[in-house]
């Protein structure tokens, strides 16, 4: 039987790994042709499935308008782009928070506070629930340069370590919401192709411990 | 804000040109036959209503609203959705008409888009509404007329999934009691969400014993066909459960009578954005379409807003999507191919005229006669291998 493939955006990079060795467990072999590492669209028939290399900010558009039927995005990436898509399983993996902070012993300018960050929806959302109106600088990278040169008073980000802010002279002043990367799934995907979709996710979930009851 | 180059439309808003105008048109024409065949009267509401009335009744997210003035300061809406303002029309010029009401329209409504493309601001529906039927019939004619009129517009490859509200509503109850209203609304923004990971993480931090939370958990798992009844009855067993678990079995058996019981499946955890349904609601999909095809539902608390106390049901079909899935559907390339030899021909001929007689195309084919298997079954959309060798043979 041959049925139309299942459609997976995988981020590149780190992720991939992680979750390809997860995809693995759960019994679905994605690392057979890596030596064709830089197609972006790779096949493999034989388990009826398509895998998509995406950015991982991209994987929840692809999701969203139904070109992939199930992705694997960060939660930090759900958060900040509130799209239409079904989050069904907490994979667990890449796991790291979104954290505030900025130069030690600084406290929060008093007249309109700089927030630099490449959040600028979780930032802003985050502020305005401890009744802090905040102006947003957004950046795509080295955040942490902001507080050093006077660009902005904190800045809103990913922390795994802590390593690259201890580095950099800076603080973590407060954790905002922890991070694992997620299973997300299109709305229509997950009801027409809800048996393979299902199977997948149950199959996950057992490796990751996770009861989907 | 840069000067507007001649050929820009706002965000969302698009022309149709005459191919896609022809289209449109002859979906049109059949989805309303269908439903003037059901004995529904066709309608039609201003484009501009007050905020104060239909947009507050509609449940349009206010952002999605697009609001202006007229020149007396009064705020208007162009309507977001259909059901409100009938639902105005019948409280008000209609009320004094034989209920129940069997009433459609075909027409355009507008969402202010936030964000980016493929989403458009202005689209046209055609729905229907049963308004004074409080009965499982009337919730199993609107799911079927609406099954009839995706199938008489040429759509082949669908399927509607059924809820009901106020069984997840009396669920929670069951579990949780009435004290807390905001634990129930947040669960209920989940499940509407379909975030379950957020759900599940909300139930586990939830101080309940064991078994109240796999009730819970195992509400997530009530999806599928008919079974799903029984299922359910080992989670909830409230008296208010019970009668919504035997209005959507009555709806079922209802629905088999109308031969459409192979469009439908259930989930008893669907919440939809519209928050005005409080009974049976439903939403369709079709292949290769990203989003939401058509839903609908029923509404006790719309009508009573316009001082008129009558239960409703009633259905929308997005147009445009209906257009594009029918584009994207089988145009005789979409073949199921059959393979067999001498031994399994009867049992594959048999095979091929069930699936024909479902109206799909399917090819039988002799192993002997293809020169090259992996091609052969590559042209196809599912290979059925029904030799001895399952292919390998080959």
């Amino acid at each position: 039987m041959m049925r139309k493939p299942l459609t997976i955006a995988m981020p590149k990079g780190r992720i991939f790994e992680e979750a390809a060795e997860l995809m693995k467990q759960a019994g679905y072999d994605l690392l057979s042709n890596q030596e064709e590492s830089r197609k972006l669209i790779l096949e493999f028939p034989e388990q009826n499935l398509r895998i998509m290399m995406a950015k991982p900010m991209d994987v929840v558009t692809y999701v969203e308008y139904g070109t992939a039927d199930i992705g694997i995005a960060g939660k930090d990436v759900l958060l900040e782009q509130d799209r239409d898509v079904y989050e069904v399983l907490d994979l667990g993996i890449s796991p790291c928070y979104i954290a505030v902070a900025g130069l030690p012993n600084q406290p929060l300018s008093k007249i309109a506070p700089k927030i630099a960050t490449k959040y600028p929806k979780v930032a802003s959302d985050y502020f305005r629930e401890q009744g802090e109106q905040i102006e947003i600088i957004p950046l795509n990278g080295s955040i942490e340069i902001a507080p050093l040169i006077g660009l902005a008073d904190r800045i809103v980000d990913i922390v795994s370590t802590g390593r690259t802010l201890k580095e950099n002279g800076l603080v973590e002043y407060e954790k905002i919401v922890g991070i694992t990367s997620r299973l997300i799934v299109n709305p229509v995907s997950y009801r027409l192709k809800s048996k393979e979709i299902d199977e997948m996710v149950n199959q996950l979930s057992e490796v990751v411990g996770e009861d989907y009851v | 804000m840069a000067k507007r180059l001649m050929f820009e439309k706002p965000l969302g808003m698009r022309d149709t040109l005459p191919f896609f105008y022809n289209q449109k048109k002859q979906a049109r024409e059949l989805l309303t036959e269908e439903i003037s065949n059901f004995g529904y009267m066709f309608m039609d509401t201003p484009i501009l209503e007050y905020y104060e009335t239909v947009g507050e009744a509609s449940a349009t997210l206010d952002q999605q609203l697009f609001k202006l003035l007229d020149q007396q300061g009064h705020s208007l809406v162009l309507r977001p959705d259909m059901t409100a303002p009938i639902a105005r029309v019948a409280a008000s010029q209609l009320k004094r008409a034989e209920f129940p009401l069997r009433l459609a329209y075909d027409g355009p409504v507008f969402r202010a888009q936030q964000t980016e493309g493929g989403k458009p601001a202005q689209f046209e529906q055609v729905g229907t509404e049963l308004i004074g039927d409080h009965s499982s019939y009337g919730d199993a004619e609107v799911i079927a007329l609406l099954i009839r009129s995706l199938q008489r517009a040429g759509l082949q490859d669908f399927q509607i999934t059924i809820g009901h509200v106020g069984y997840v509503r009396c669920f929670f109850k069951e579990i949780l009691g009435d004290d807390d209203p905001a634990l129930t609304e947040e669960l209920m923004s989940y499940l509407y969400r379909k975030n379950h990971v957020g759900y599940q993480e909300a139930v586990k931090a939830l101080p309940l014993n064991e078994e109240a939370k796999r009730a819970l958990m195992g509400l997530l798992k009530l999806r599928g066909e008919d079974e799903v009844f029984d299922q359910s009855k080992s989670l909830a067993r409230n008296q208010e459960c019970l009668q919504a678990i035997n209005e959507l079995k009555q709806l079922y058996k209802i629905l088999k009578q109308y031969q459409v019981e192979q469009y439908v499946s259930f989930d008893l955890n669907l919440i939809s954005h519209m928050d005005y349904y409080t009974g049976i609601l439903f939403e369709g999909y079709a292949p290769n379409l990203g989003s939401l095809l058509c839903n609908g539902g029923r509404y006790d608390q719309l009508l009573p807003s316009f001082q008129l106390n009558a239960s409703a049901t009633g259905f929308a079909i997005h147009l445009e999507r209906l257009v594009e899935a029918l584009a994207k559907q089988s145009n005789g390339d979409e073949r199921i191919g059959i393979l067999v030899d001498d031994d399994t021909f009867a049992d594959g001929l048999k095979q091929a005229q069930d699936l024909r007689q479902e109206g799909k195309s399917v090819l039988l084919q002799h192993v002997d006669q293809v020169p090259d298997l992996q091609q052969f079954k590559a042209e196809l959309v599912e290979a059925i291998d029904l030799t001895t060798g399952g292919g390998h043979d080959a």
